[in-house]
């Protein structure tokens, strides 16, 4: 099989795109076309400063790379989690993410939580009844409710993450299963700030496959954490991710296809008493001044003041 | 010689002659769950396999 481009041999196949290419094409269409996307759903400008959440994974990095290498101007933020599990997983995360700033001269800002908070997330996943099956709810909730807080402190127009296609699909996937229409609603590739407090969330990333930014990553070097987060083991999201990749195998493109009709829904306005209805609950929380649904202190403050 | 494919703990052998993905197929792994490498070099899911080949399938998949 050759790239489509040069007729050398091609190292990857994207079914999807009925398109196959050769190592330096592949990585010169990577960031062509996230700035494509980045222009198309008016993700951010060039004169924005932007906060990468970055883990110390594939996508996270290789999305810190692509930015990097177009020329926006972005520092990167890095949650220590504490997670340890025996195999040092938060260490090595900050590790790499840490190497990979310093190797580029790019800022890397950390917070960890044991510091910052006293705890770390097993920890205060196993005092709340939020955690007590899994800590994923609670990592979620700090991080959500963190990355909001540093982009705001630090005057950053945007927060970019490094969701891919996979991680888009099989939440979606999720929430159809159970016809989460309000959670349909908030879902998709830009967040807007639609509350004081709030600051905007972009995912410039959400039209490749998981496989693609692995490549890419691969491709270009990138050490990233190849260990999954030992709490992620058996989670729904990778069943869910399976499931819709068996599907792939038998329809190339279904993935894609799923995830683009659904935003063309939300555009025809399917989701839109849901998404009004979600703007006219949300009130300030008194203690952080973030959004919530609550009446009175957020999530994250409940769960916090608690200890 | 037969070919090897190596993911995480696991190692399959399998026959030479046939793609990568219908390799995975057989072994039953989702051909869009992996990175096919030989050598440390990504190849890609058309390629033929041959006798002696080594191949290193990357795990993409994260979750959380």
């Amino acid at each position: 099989m050759k790239c489509r481009k040069c007729s050398q041999k091609a190292i990857i196949n994207m079914r999807q795109h009925r398109l196959a290419m050769c190592k330096e094409h592949f990585l010169d269409w990577v960031p062509e076309q996230v700035e494509r996307f980045i222009h198309k759903y008016q993700m951010f400008s060039r004169q924005e400063r932007i906060l990468i959440a970055v883990s110390g994974g594939k996508d996270s990095l290789a999305l810190w790379d692509i930015l990097f290498r177009l020329g926006f101007e972005s520092d990167g933020l890095y949650i220590g989690l504490g997670i340890d599990e025996g195999i040092h997983y938060s260490e090595k995360s900050r590790q790499l993410a840490e190497t990979f700033a310093k190797t580029r001269n790019l800022r890397l800002l950390t917070v960890e939580m044991r510091d910052e908070y006293g705890e770390t997330i097993p920890q205060i996943a196993e005092r709340t009844t939020r955690g007590q099956c899994k800590p994923c709810a609670v990592c979620g909730l700090s991080k959500r409710h963190i990355m909001n807080r540093i982009a705001r402190q630090g005057g950053y127009h945007v927060l970019a993450t490094g969701h891919n296609l996979d991680d888009e699909v099989a939440v979606l996937f999720g929430n159809t299963l159970n016809w989460e229409v309000g959670f349909m609603a908030r879902q998709g590739p830009v967040l807007e700030a639609n509350h004081p407090g709030l600051v905007r969330k972009v995912k410039p990333l959400f039209r490749f496959s998981e496989r693609e930014v692995a490549a890419y990553a691969l491709l270009r070097g990138i050490e990233y954490i190849h260990e999954e987060c030992p709490h992620a083991v058996g989670s729904k999201s990778i069943i869910y991710k399976e499931i819709l990749n068996q599907m792939e195998g038998q329809r190339p493109g279904a993935k894609l296809n799923y995830y683009l009709t659904f935003l063309k829904a939300k555009d025809n306005g399917l989701f839109s008493i849901h998404a009004q209805e979600q703007i006219n609950t949300l009130s300030t929380c008194p203690s952080c001044g973030q959004p919530t649904t609550a009446n009175g202190d957020c999530s994250f403050c409940r769960i916090m003041i608690k200890k | 010689l037969s070919v090897i494919l190596k993911f995480r703990k696991d190692e399959y052998e399998i026959e030479p002659g046939v793609t990568v993905r219908n390799a995975l197929e057989m072994v039953n792994i989702s051909p869009e769950s992996v990175l096919p490498t030989r050598n440390g070099q990504l190849i890609n899911d058309e390629d033929i396999l041959e006798e002696g080949d080594v191949i290193r399938l990357v795990a993409v998949i994260s979750g959380g």
